[in-house]
């Protein structure tokens, strides 16, 4: 599970921060194991320009909130709302996670998504991080 | 036994000599479930085998077999836990259902708009949610005895919170997520001076210490197998007759009737009266063989195993360093139970990487949350022994933390 791309975000997590006036801004908290996730878009011409996470929680969690700013930058919003949990398992490099484990690494595609349907207006489909 | 023996029963649990991963498997989860003898699989491989039939009603040999064996555990654990009788010993699905129990039963009847239910912060969930439930239905106060730093109750305002409208105290006996063993007796003649009806959760205490309920005189007090050597889907509610005699039954349909007509019943006889439809035969079966294990170990060498054991795990925890363990930290008011934090690691990365080693623990709240919000974490790492853990698992867990910090920094 803890594959070297996981452990290099972990260790070194690329874009964190915050953007305090993104066009989207998000949060979410998974209250079972304390993870949490903050992710900031700036949207130019409906492109995603740029993009920050903060947050704190299991290796997991931080190393995929991590590898999904990666996969956002330069993608339409169109393109990022299609993004599923197979697109992150895949980055992860670990297609089976444990059903306790699968929300840690799913969190931040979560959030991405609530911040980008509030963004565009609509609201976030239940269904939308599996 | 002298403080340095331990019990060396691990050949008698099958799961434990199985490989996992090519590796021994080391299990350190016994305040979720424990693991079962042979002597408690093969009772019910033999039920099933040999005389599988429903109790109480049959004329033919094996029905009168298995209500025979049926009854013997409730007469087993009514000796176990020195309760008067066995009908004071309610067969329920666990410990969770025998609190529900009283809670729709006896507090629906006797409790009023105004009454305060007294709990502690460290109630199990199974403890806290039926309570708050019923004190929204009835309109009760829910009052809290608090928790210290160090994980243990507060009782310096008990007159107070007693003497308040108190009516009901429903108190663990043991933390599940910090050990703490709490003056259970203490609190409940405490109580009991200030006219409270008492309800004690034994989930974490019945399997890990001699416990003696005509002595402690509790008037609700609640377990479950699973927690004990014995089967899942079992638990028991002991309670003193003259309530269960006065409180109307819990479910309703077979076996707990004793006449039936049209439009009318009459219930049977307590412990029945509270035993609706089919029970589970196997379970209560499967529980008496595991007291017969626990008698033959002998609760005194149960307890002291488990004190060497979490003697010898927080001196080799202190030994490893950078660990901060929430709870008494003393043997001689924890059971075998122990929370901690390590390093900044978030408890799930160190479940998963001590998974990878076959090493069985538990990270989460516990069910548990206000307590471990209260510790000021949103998890804790816990580990939690029994009679077949030994020395050799927990230089194992400790030999894992060392792979944790290896791989996570």
């Amino acid at each position: 599970m803890y594959k070297e791309i996981i452990l290099d975000h972990y260790k070194n997590p690329r874009n964190k921060g915050v953007f305090p006036d993104a066009e989207v801004s998000a949060e979410d908290y998974n209250p079972v194991c304390g993870d949490r996730i903050r992710i900031d878009i700036i949207i130019a011409d409906d492109k995603v320009s740029d993009v920050k996470f903060d947050g704190e929680g299991c290796a997991i969690s931080q190393a995929s909130a991590s590898i999904l700013t990666e996969m956002l930058i330069d993608k339409s919003i169109d393109e990022i709302l299609k993004l599923d949990k197979d697109d992150i398992l895949e980055a992860l490099g670990t297609p089976v996670l444990g059903p306790a484990r699968i929300k840690c690494a799913l969190l931040s595609l979560k959030v991405m998504k609530l911040g980008t349907y509030s963004y565009i207006g609509k609201a976030v489909q239940p269904d939308s991080a599996d | 036994m002298t403080s340095e023996t331990f019990l060396d029963i691990k050949d008698d649990f099958p799961i434990l000599s199985r490989l996992i991963n090519g590796k021994e498997f080391i299990y350190l989860d016994s305040a979720a479930t424990t693991q079962k003898p042979d002597s408690v699989i093969n009772s019910i491989t033999n039920y099933y085998k040999n005389y599988n039939s429903n109790i109480h009603r049959g004329i033919y040999s094996i029905s009168i077999e298995a209500t025979e064996h049926y009854e013997n555990a409730r007469t087993n654990i009514s000796h176990f836990i020195h309760a008067k009788s066995p009908n004071e010993i309610i067969f329920t699905r666990n410990a969770t259902e025998a609190i529900n129990l009283v809670a729709n039963t006896w507090a629906t009847k006797n409790l009023q708009k105004g009454d305060s239910i007294i709990l502690t912060e460290m109630e199990h969930h199974s403890n806290l949610v039926p309570w708050q439930i019923i004190a929204k239905k009835l309109g009760l106060n829910l009052e809290f005895i608090p928790v210290n730093n160090e994980g243990i109750l507060i009782l310096d305002n008990l007159d107070e919170l007693f003497s308040k409208n108190g009516k009901f105290l429903a108190i663990t006996h043991v933390s599940n997520v910090l050990g703490t063993i709490n003056p259970i007796k203490e609190i409940v003649d405490k109580a009991h001076d200030f006219g409270l009806v008492t309800l004690v959760d034994a989930a974490q205490s019945v399997p890990h210490m001699p416990v003696d309920v005509s002595s402690l005189n509790s008037d609700f007090f609640v377990f479950s197998g699973h927690k004990m050597l014995g089967p899942s889907g079992i638990g028991v509610l002991h309670a003193k007759q003259e309530l269960l005699q006065n409180m109307d039954p819990f479910l309703y349909g077979g076996d707990m009737i004793s006449s039936v007509s049209l439009r009318d019943a009459q219930w049977n006889d307590i412990p029945w009266k509270f035993e609706a439809g089919t029970p589970n035969i196997v379970g209560a079966i499967g529980l008496g063989k595991a007291i017969d294990y626990l008698n033959h170990l002998d609760m005194d060498n149960v307890r002291k195993h488990e004190q060497n054991l979490l003697s010898y795990a927080l001196k080799k925890l202190n030994e490893l360093g950078d660990i901060h363990v929430f709870g008494p930290k003393n043997p001689e008011i924890t059971g075998g139970v122990l929370s901690f934090s390590y390093s900044d690691f978030h408890p799930h990365d160190i479940a998963s990487i001590l998974d990878t080693e076959s090493i069985a623990i538990r990270a989460g709240h516990h069910c548990a949350q206000p307590l471990v919000e209260k510790l000021g974490v949103p998890a804790t790492t816990r580990v939690s022994f029994y009679v077949y853990n030994d020395k050799s698992d927990i230089d194992k867990f400790v030999h894992g933390l060392e792979k944790v910090r290896s791989v996570l920094s």
